[in-house]
């Protein structure tokens, strides 16, 4: 990089080009990761949004007050939240240079996630069961979608960080492993963050109202 | 029994019926297009390009081979979406009384739906995307995008769309309801056949390439612009593209999520947008327009960037107000999200919201009359060139203001609520997207031909296409208006007062004179390619240029710039050459560069089978599809050898060799 007094000096014919090799912007990966997840966040503005619409449309069918579990949910929650937690101590080993550590935290967060949908699905069959089905009502249509997609992001988040760990397990943590796993420890709180909105959006206002 | 349940279970709902072969027009239509993809795979194979092709281009992670292959989609689906285009105008022109004209309603229904779906993603999109990505990295000083495979990936997903939207014209039907789809009748109920489901599926799968992309663009602008570029340094073009792909990433997933609630409703039977069971179509056709109406700014900011460029070039002088023509944008971005709702004045959201939504549509308009304050206060005691770029400009700038006066009429309530649907708002809509966007991609095209190829267009022919398309707007649009007036609705294949004919005689030909424009176009190019060698700028500089792209050899080479330029001002090749900068001739070092690769091919193209098979409910091939695209999605991401030293030998060669030419040439 040119220094600040060659692109200002008075009287001197200024610097037009820089002779050493310009940055390949190696920072630009986590922006634009952190843009991808706004614009996944506004596919969940839009459920969230469909959801607050359509969610009092029970067309005579049942409503969240005789369908949701909280103790299920809580548990679900708590699966989630604590993912999020050894996620977040995995990223510490790995700053520590520790790899079999991380890996160890990783498979933790893997077993969480894995846990969590599990319940997921467990309490959609159980609702399918009782014949609160997707088509009963647009209320259960729009519970569906957005439980139901964010779900979904959960599972490939799972795939992710199958994929990731043979990764490391492969090259090691070399810096482009280090930058997937940051976008994925991103992905992964984002998660939460519109987790903890569907909690208390749709169970615990559903189960209020 | 059996064959038949197994056929069902091989095809789907895939059966012979579904080729159209008893309809006259598509049959012609098919052996033209057949006969003439033979003869340029014939050709390509013949001239043994595949291997080329393949290497050089379609796995390419260069941005301006990648913006080139755009503006190429562009060109091709401006062919097809025109072809529906005149063939209403010719309905129309003669559908009266007795006469129901050629085109049954529906067939009609689905060549004014594919019209607006082309035009609209694969016309107009492909371009401004196309033009982007060749300009941006060049007008920062870059050397590639910020994400150079994802570039590629994206390019081939909206080829994935297009190919998707291409085969519904032979194989089964497209959706009969309009570019938008508006349920009740898009859904399974009203729209059992496929039609429906080719609009949605071509759209989800361009519409994951533009997002990426538009990610791609605004990380690339903000991250890689060159030292001492600062954000109020970058030409204007760089600023409109930033707010452009702003608005992409925070629209398209509206898109996204609005077809997907609808593809359940019709796959899985969900009720979002049905009559009964607590559905609500009002949800769909508002979340529709939050995307849509910031969809019309994605597209005509590039070009208002692209008249900035123009005007100040070939005035010879800065651009005048830079900072005000900045914020204008930044302010018609911000406002471009709080007006979906005058898209549907009529459907009953009360005097109070209709009022707001009113107020805030006029209020863009003070935005964009700035920049056209600008635009000629740049040309004011100017030394004008009219070049064709600048006849496009000026032409803009005459057809913008009628397309905004009537959109600000529009944008009154109570006038909408006369106007709504009627042939006024169609009038409207092409004034300013014709108007803006089509000529300034036509500006756009003229003025960077000769940086991608080193030869310049033909400015005879560019004259007539200009002057044809000018023309022809005015006949084919402004008996639209009064018609309009006249309370004639939209999307109708039949009149009965044959007192309108005259008008619609008119439009017919307006838009046979845009034929003859876009023919011109066609011969401009073709008459500049074999005349290239008397066209050839050696200097990479034809216009004399005043941004960093034009500082640059023409055709840029793969590294776009030997050394990493510094900027000290805006405009900044303008400012190098006035204070004497001299091109750097030695010192020079290998470059690192991104690597190609056939990814982002394989992985669309897996997506248009998935698509496909989707569409015909052939379950087993779209869960084999879906399994490849999730594999090869891992798959490439093993791959960790993603890029590669230029030698500094072959910099030197290339920059030696430019050296020569500008010996020689100047």
């Amino acid at each position: 990089m040119t220094t600040k007094t060659d692109l200002t000096a008075p009287g001197t014919v200024p610097v037009f080009f820089v002779e050493e090799e310009h940055g390949h912007a190696e920072g630009s990966t986590m922006l634009g990761f952190w843009i991808y997840l706004m614009s996944d966040c506004l596919i969940f503005a839009v459920l969230f949004a469909t959801y607050a619409v359509l969610g009092h449309s029970y067309a005579a069918g049942p409503s969240g007050k005789d369908l949701f579990e909280l103790p299920t949910v809580a548990i679900n929650t708590s699966m989630l939240l604590l993912s999020s937690i050894t996620y977040g101590f995995a990223m510490l080993a790995m700053d520590k240079e520790r790899q079999g550590q991380m890996l160890f935290w990783l498979v933790i967060t893997g077993l969480f996630g894995l846990a969590f949908v599990g319940l997921e699905l467990t309490e959609f069959a159980s609702l399918i069961r009782e014949g609160a089905t997707p088509q009963r009502s647009a209320f259960l249509s729009s519970f569906f979608t957005l439980v139901g997609t964010h779900g979904l992001h959960v599972s490939v988040g799972i795939i992710w960080l199958v994929t990731l760990m043979v990764q490391v397990m492969k090259h090691g943590l070399i810096p482009e492993n280090r930058r997937r796993l940051l976008c994925l420890s991103m992905f992964w709180h984002f998660l939460d963050v519109i987790w903890i909105g569907v909690f208390s959006f749709v169970y615990l206002m559903g189960v209020l109202v | 029994m059996l064959n038949s349940d197994l056929l069902k279970f091989i095809f789907g709902r895939l059966t012979i019926e579904a080729i159209p072969y008893h309809e006259p027009i598509l049959i012609v239509t098919f052996v033209g297009v057949a006969i003439g993809g033979l003869a340029l795979l014939g050709a390509i194979t013949y001239f043994r390009l595949w291997n080329y092709l393949w290497t050089e281009w379609f796995t390419s992670v260069d941005h301006k081979k990648i913006g080139i292959m755009y503006v190429i989609l562009a060109i091709v689906m401006l062919i097809r979406g025109f072809s529906d285009a005149i063939m209403m105008r010719a309905q129309q022109a003669i559908a009266f009384g007795s006469n129901n004209g050629y085109l049954p309603p529906h067939h009609y229904d689905q060549v004014f739906t594919a019209h607006g779906v082309i035009m609209i993603f694969f016309m107009a999109m492909p371009l401004v995307t196309g033009l982007m990505n060749f300009v941006v990295p060049l007008q920062i000083g870059a050397r590639d995008v910020s994400f150079p495979f994802l570039n590629n990936f994206s390019f081939w997903m909206t080829v994935g769309g297009a190919v998707i939207v291409m085969m519904s014209l032979f194989v089964g039907e497209y959706a009969r309801t309009g570019w938008l789809a508006y349920p009740p009748l898009s859904e399974a109920a009203y729209s059992p056949g496929v039609g429906v489901d080719y609009y949605i599926w071509g759209l989800q799968i361009a519409g994951v390439g533009t997002t990426l992309s538009g990610i791609n663009l605004i990380a690339t602008i903000v991250k890689m612009r060159a030292p001492g570029m600062t954000m109020m340094k970058m030409p204007v073009f760089c600023w409109t593209s930033l707010c452009t792909n702003v608005l992409i990433v925070a629209a398209f997933p509206v898109l996204t999520a609005v077809l997907a609630l609808l593809t359940l409703d019709r796959y899985v039977g969900t009720n979002f947008f049905t009559n009964d069971l607590g559905g609500n179509p009002m949800m769909y056709i508002n979340l529709i327009w939050i995307w849509g109406h910031p969809e019309v700014y994605i597209l005509v900011l590039p070009a208002f960037g692209i008249f900035s460029e123009v005007v100040s070039t070939f005035c010879g002088k800065r651009l005048f107000g830079y900072a005000s023509m900045v914020y204008a944008t930044i302010v018609i971005t911000i406002l471009s999200y709080l007006v979906w709702l005058h898209h549907f004045f009529t459907m009953g959201s009360g005097a109070s919201v209709n009022s707001f939504f009113g107020i805030t549509t006029m209020i863009i308009s003070i935005p964009t009359g700035a920049k056209m304050f600008n635009w000629l206060f740049t040309m004011y005691r100017g030394r004008i060139r009219f070049e064709v770029p600048m006849l496009w400009t000026i032409g803009f700038m005459f057809t913008f203001v009628i397309g905004g006066m009537t959109g600000v009429l529009l944008a009154v309530p109570p006038a909408d609520f006369v106007l709504h649907n009627s042939l006024f708002l169609i009038a409207h809509f092409h004034n300013v997207i014709i108007g803006g966007v089509v000529f300034g991609l036509f500006a756009g095209i003229n003025y960077w031909f000769p940086k991608a190829f080193g030869f310049r267009l033909d400015p005879f022919w560019g004259k007539m296409s200009f002057w044809f398309w000018l023309v022809g707007f005015y006949f084919a649009f402004m008996p639209l208006y009064v018609l309009g007036l006249m309370g004639v609705t939209r999307r109708l294949n039949h009149f009965d007062d044959p007192s309108l004919q005259i008008w619609f005689i008119i439009a017919a030909f307006g838009a046979f004179l845009i034929a003859l424009g876009i023919a011109s176009f066609i011969v401009q190019i073709a008459v500049s390619i074999r005349n290239r060698e008397k066209l050839r700028d050696f200097t990479g500089d034809p216009w004399d240029g005043r941004t960093l792209e034009w500082s640059t050899a023409s055709p840029p080479p793969d590294y776009n710039y030997a050394f990493t330029p510094v900027i000290h001002d805006h405009d900044a090749f303008a400012d190098m050459k006035k204070r004497g900068y001299k091109r750097p001739l030695e010192g020079y070092r290998p470059i690192h560069m991104p690597r190609n690769t056939g990814a982002g091919v394989i992985l669309a193209a897996f997506s248009v089978i998935f698509g496909f098979s989707m569409i015909w409910y052939i379950w087993w091939l779209a869960a084999l599809s879906f399994a490849a695209i999730l594999i090869g999605a891992i798959v490439h991401t093993f791959n960790y050898k993603r890029d590669f030293y230029i030698p500094a030998e072959d910099v030197v060669q290339a920059e030696n060799a430019r050296t020569t030419l500008l010996a020689g040439g100047v």
